[in-house]
């Protein structure tokens, strides 16, 4: 398989990439510093790491989106630096992100040859459009008719275009960043195949992703980063065990990240019973308790999300009903659920939970707000300023200090921001939506201690995670959902991995 | 502790930036007034003076709610419509009820119906700020022509003209109400929870709803007091013509807009003080005073009006950078 690759290499033209002490900074924050790896030509190589660990700021140097603070690229003997993703196409590298760049409402063929359809003065030649499209697709997607809109698509279908535009432009290097992350397992054994054949090509194949088994099944190297810093490079996979990667990544044992603490149960908190509504395909029944952390966990799409869209009133259910301490409840907007104390941290921090241009103070005050302005409207300036002080100490928020504005806390900070608007509120269950996406480890220990705090005051907990370890980490009863259903509880001391897994994958695949 | 040290660094370099944002237009308002008084003879003569007041007051008063609207992530086009609407509504009642009360009132409540009949379209039906206004000003513009069979309405009541052409401590009367409009909108954006939830919604609406903040109902607010305001301009306009003209306020929308924007106010929301109004308004005003006092042609006025605000959108997009 080798020996084949390094027969084509030279037909592609292309050595190794290179990465010769790359750092980057951003206002406050420095996302790389001196990374320096070598990837090779025909193979598979792994970039791994906790969130925010640096990857994704690493695939966007290569792709041209950012521009390095220090150091360089090299493919081969070229020495490159990128000022734009045109720069970085030219150069042989295509990036295939978790958000594809593609235009749902052209063609499936459009979309391929976007920037170069084949034209005579402007007027678009659609045979030989169609023609050049479905050679593109051959070997990679023979189903896909490249007259169809890309919307019609799967996601899965849609990132088999991507990839043929990559190879349209016949890149030299191709980056996967989380390729995975929705497709099916049909979809993802495909993808694998065609990883496969791309490296026997010859081709530098670099490869994010989180899902250990895939690095083991399809990669032949890894390096793994954390905090922005280049830790090592394992060659040679066959020495490889889960648990040293693991252990590689996070840096330290797994079990002080989250520093369990049992507590006592304190009476019944809410109760939903028969819930439908939207995104979920059977009645969702299950009670949580005040001072129990109940974990959600399923994959991607399990309806996790939609549920607690509904328990947080931002979405009306279609049947079933809710109780908060033995009282009948009923929402019917994000006011209802927040006057009842039940209060939610969204997954999207960015689209739903902050207001970027504010101050830190201004995103902490305004959900408590109300309960103390005079008049109905006058803002209590004092109130404002100690509160938003109070909070940020709380909390341990890294601001210079409550006026700076919100986009420039990383996503820990943020995360430990919103945290703070409710802890000014009266709170009885906390919905917490992938509390520690995108945030770095130091800070995910704070947030487990908060959340162990808050439930040690009585506030029932309920924390949705994909994030497997997390889920068993922190949680006194974990549910599965899956497919827009619940398939399984199991206690904190009951749970295992493999039986976790089991729950939340799809039954309709087997 | 050298992440604290980290964190001041940024801290410094953020604020002194942020102060320049925040304050570089109102600096460069008051160059160039100075340069206008240092270069132009009779710029700061009383009279001079008093028109400039008087050619801020009408532009200034919309402006203050039109922030609003832009800050909240929207903005309205109707409102010159309802300025010649609200001069004309005026003159008609006062003519038929002799009543100064009745002219104003009827005015006032036609703008705050329109502003209403915005706020709740494009709120509750979630239709786009630009269509529904755009429909209202032309609707609006129509029932001015209407009410009036396309001829300026001309009001003999003394009574009405304090409010243009009155005086108070020598100051006149639109230019008092202005600098109220200023005051009041300034605290009522920095100071109450529908000022801030205004800049909450155009900053991030998806937050600002799960945070429990009445979205939608801020939304129509914001739109109903605007109509409101715009329809007190007409009701000052009108005094200062002594007449209600169906015509008048042609493009009045988008100079409103465009001095906000001159200012400092961002057009995709979440950004906007009444600092930004008070120097976008100032600098408009002032140039284009200084451009008739040098007898500049009307046809190239629009040009360099036109490129001011050119420049200084392009200026506040590389600041950004």
């Amino acid at each position: 398989m080798h020996q084949q690759a390094l027969q084509q290499q030279a037909s592609i033209g292309g050595g190794s990439l290179r990465f010769n002490g790359i750092g980057k900074t951003f206002p406050g924050v420095r996302a790389l510093s001196d990374i320096s790896f070598e990837a090779r030509p025909g193979s598979v190589h792994a970039l791994m790491g906790e969130n925010g660990a640096g990857k994704s700021t690493l695939l966007k140097i290569l792709g041209g989106s950012y521009s390095p603070n220090s150091g360089n690229l090299q493919i081969g003997e070229r020495t490159l630096s990128f000022k734009s993703t045109a720069d970085s196409i030219a150069a042989g590298v295509a990036v295939i992100h978790q958000e594809l760049h593609l235009v749902p409402e052209m063609s499936v063929a459009e979309n391929l040859l976007l920037g170069h359809m084949p034209n005579r003065l402007g007027l678009i030649n659609r045979r030989a459009l169609l023609r050049q499209a479905g050679e593109l697709l051959k070997g990679l997607a023979d189903e896909i008719d490249p007259s169809t809109r890309l919307g019609n698509l799967s996601l899965g279908q849609r990132q088999l275009v991507e990839i043929a535009k990559a190879m349209s432009r016949n890149a030299h290097v191709i980056a996967f960043d989380e390729p995975t992350s929705s497709l099916s397992a049909r979809e993802i054994d495909r993808l694998m195949a065609i990883i496969s054949r791309l490296r026997d090509e010859g081709r530098v194949i670099l490869y994010v992703s989180h899902r250990m088994e895939e690095i083991f099944r399809v990669c032949d190297a890894v390096t793994v980063f954390k905090d922005g810093r280049f830790v090592r490079t394992f060659e040679d996979m066959a020495d490889l065990s889960h648990d040293r990667l693991v252990t590689c990544m996070v840096g330290r044992d797994i079990q002080d990240i989250y520093n369990y603490r049992p507590r006592e149960k304190q009476g019944a908190s809410l109760r939903v019973t028969g819930l439908l509504g939207p995104g979920l395909q059977e009645p969702v029944s299950f009670a949580v308790e005040k001072g129990e952390i109940l974990g959600f966990f399923g994959l991607v799409g399990a309806g996790r999300t939609e549920l607690f869209r509904l328990l947080s009133g931002l979405t009306r259910s279609s049947a079933g009903s809710l109780q908060l301490e033995g009282q009948p409840l009923a929402l019917k907007s994000p006011r209802d659920a927040i006057s009842a104390g039940i209060l939610l941290c969204p997954e999207d921090r960015k689209k739903e939970g902050i207001v970027p241009l504010s101050s830190v103070g201004e995103n902490i005050n305004i959900g408590a707000r109300p309960q103390h302005v005079n008049l109905g409207c006058l803002i209590q300036g004092r109130w404002e300023r100690d509160n938003a002080q109070q909070q940020i100490h709380a909390m341990n928020v890294k601001t210079p200090s409550a006026d700076q504005q919100m986009m420039y806390l990383s996503g820990g900070n943020q995360q430990k921001a919103i945290l703070g608007r409710w802890l000014s509120m009266p709170m009885k269950v906390l919905l917490l939506d992938e509390p520690t996406r995108g945030i770095d480890i130091g800070a995910k220990s704070e947030i487990y201690q908060i959340i162990y705090n808050l439930a040690a005051q009585g506030i029932a907990v309920i924390v949705v995670s994909s994030d497997l370890m997390e889920v068993m980490g922190i949680a006194d009863r974990i549910v599965v959902m899956s497919e827009g259903a619940i398939t399984g509880e199991l206690m904190r001391d009951q749970a295992d991995e493999s039986q976790l897994l089991q729950l939340a994958l799809p039954r309709s695949r087997h | 502790m050298s992440s604290e040290s980290s964190l001041r660094a940024p801290r410094q370099g953020l604020n002194l930036r942020r102060f320049f944002d925040e304050w570089v237009m109102v600096l460069a308002a008051l160059g160039i007034f100075v340069l206008c008084a240092l270069l132009i003879d009779n710029f700061l003569s009383p009279l001079n003076m008093r028109g400039l007041g008087l050619a801020i007051s009408t532009v200034g008063i919309a402006a203050c709610t039109m922030l609003f609207c832009l800050a909240s992530g929207h903005f309205d086009l109707s409102v010159g419509s309802v300025l010649a609407c609200a001069g004309v509504i005026a003159g008609i009642v006062m003519r038929d009820s002799d009543s100064v009360f009745l002219g104003i009132a009827a005015a006032l409540a036609m703008g705050l119906v329109v502003g209403l009949i915005n706020g709740i379209v494009i709120a509750k039906l979630r239709i786009n700020a630009l269509i529904t206004t755009l429909a209202t000003m032309q609707i609006v513009r129509g029932l001015a022509y209407i009410f009036s069979n396309g001829k300026a309405v001309g009001v003999s009541n003394e009574g009405f003209f304090v409010f243009g052409n009155g005086q108070l401590f020598g100051v006149p009367v639109p230019i008092l109400i202005t600098l109220g409009c200023f005051i009041f909108f300034g605290w009522l954006l920095n100071y109450t929870t529908y000022g801030r939830n205004t800049l909450a919604i155009g900053g991030n609406q998806e937050a600002a709803l799960l945070a429990g903040v009445h979205v939608d109902r801020t939304k129509i607010i914001i739109f109903a007091v605007h109509g409101l305001i715009g329809a007190l301009a007409g009701v000052v306009l009108a005094s200062r013509m002594t007449s209600g003209q169906p015509m008048i306020g042609q493009g009045f929308e988008l100079t409103v807009i465009s001095a906000c924007v001159l200012g400092g106010v961002s057009l995709s929301g979440g950004i906007g003080m009444i600092r930004h109004v008070i120097a976008g308004v100032l600098i408009l005003a002032i140039i284009e005073n200084a451009m008739n006092l040098k007898n500049i042609d009307t046809f190239y006025q629009y040009v360099i009006r036109g490129t001011i605000l050119l420049l200084a959108v392009i200026i506040d997009r590389m600041k950004r950078r």
